[in-house]
């Protein structure tokens, strides 16, 4: 049953956080790669002022995964780098806390474009 | 055998008829409201993904929430990755717009999509570049801007 619920949870927020981005994809000019951009932002910026926490804590995936996820983890991953080891964890917490995404990205990324071919656009 | 083009029995018609008017019924009417649609029940359905990886780290292989919420955004981005290899993940793509690009398989298919058409500018160059034509401008501005917060948050820890 809890399982059920934290699912539920991850569809919901999670859609909710997609359909926001189509919105703004149809309503204005935004192209796909500058709301990437902004939704990193926002999420630093909801993150900061603590409105994320609570969103992340209700929604697990539904928060983790989309990308305003990745700038709530920049974030918390700079707080607690500054709490233990003051100024210069302004520089190393957020990419700390990001580097298995990144790290996955950049290697899947390389291998997949190693073997596969780009096929014509349709 | 099985005739296509028989009529359906009075009774099986009624059943047909009231399934395609509950679709009408349902389906959203103007291109925003498809639009809005589509994204929610994809986005949702990967985040959903994402929170069963969660839940098979927790509970299966034994790991800490931060540990299971990692491995799960590891998961969406190899599978994304092989999605956009095989060229299914670009159908994904076109039918649920910011459903399928604003989760991190976004930003998994943003670095696998350029790179593959790497061969112009050659393997070592090219590919290497061509991984963060979009996830390049991502990563300045998020750790930017989150160097800007660890400043600030810094200061009123000091401050304070």
């Amino acid at each position: 049953m809890n399982l059920m619920m934290n699912l539920l949870k991850a569809f919901l927020v999670g859609g909710a956080i997609c359909a926001i981005g189509e919105f703004l994809v149809l309503k204005t000019k935004l192209t796909p790669a500058r709301i990437l951009v902004g939704y990193i932002v926002a999420g630093v910026f909801l993150s900061a002022v603590g409105l994320y926490g609570p969103i992340a804590d209700f929604a697990g995936a539904g928060a983790s995964i989309p990308l305003t996820g990745f700038g709530h983890a920049l974030t918390t991953g700079v707080r607690r780098a500054i709490q233990e080891v003051g100024f210069i964890g302004v520089f190393t917490g957020g990419l700390t806390q990001t580097a298995a995404g990144i790290s996955a990205a950049v290697f899947f990324g390389t291998l997949i474009a190693l073997v596969c071919k780009p096929r014509p656009k349709a | 055998m099985f005739d296509k083009k028989a009529k359906p029995s009075p009774r099986r018609q009624a059943v047909l008829d009231r399934y395609s008017a509950l679709v009408d019924r349902l389906s959203p009417r103007s291109k925003m409201g498809q639009g809005l649609f589509r994204a929610f029940v994809v986005g949702g359905a990967i985040c959903t993904l994402g929170q069963g990886f969660i839940e098979l780290g927790l509970h299966c292989l034994d790991m800490t929430v931060a540990a299971a919420s990692t491995f799960a955004s590891v998961m969406i981005v190899l599978l994304t990755a092989a999605l956009t290899g095989a060229g299914v993940f670009d159908k994904i793509g076109q039918y649920a717009g910011a459903g399928a690009f604003v989760p991190i398989s976004g930003f998994a298919n943003a670095m696998v999509s350029p790179a593959m058409e790497f061969t112009r500018e050659g393997l070592v160059l090219g590919l290497g570049a061509k991984l963060f034509t979009i996830a390049g401008p991502v990563l300045v501005w998020g750790v930017s801007a989150s160097v800007v917060y660890g400043v600030i948050y810094w200061l009123i820890t000091i401050l304070g």
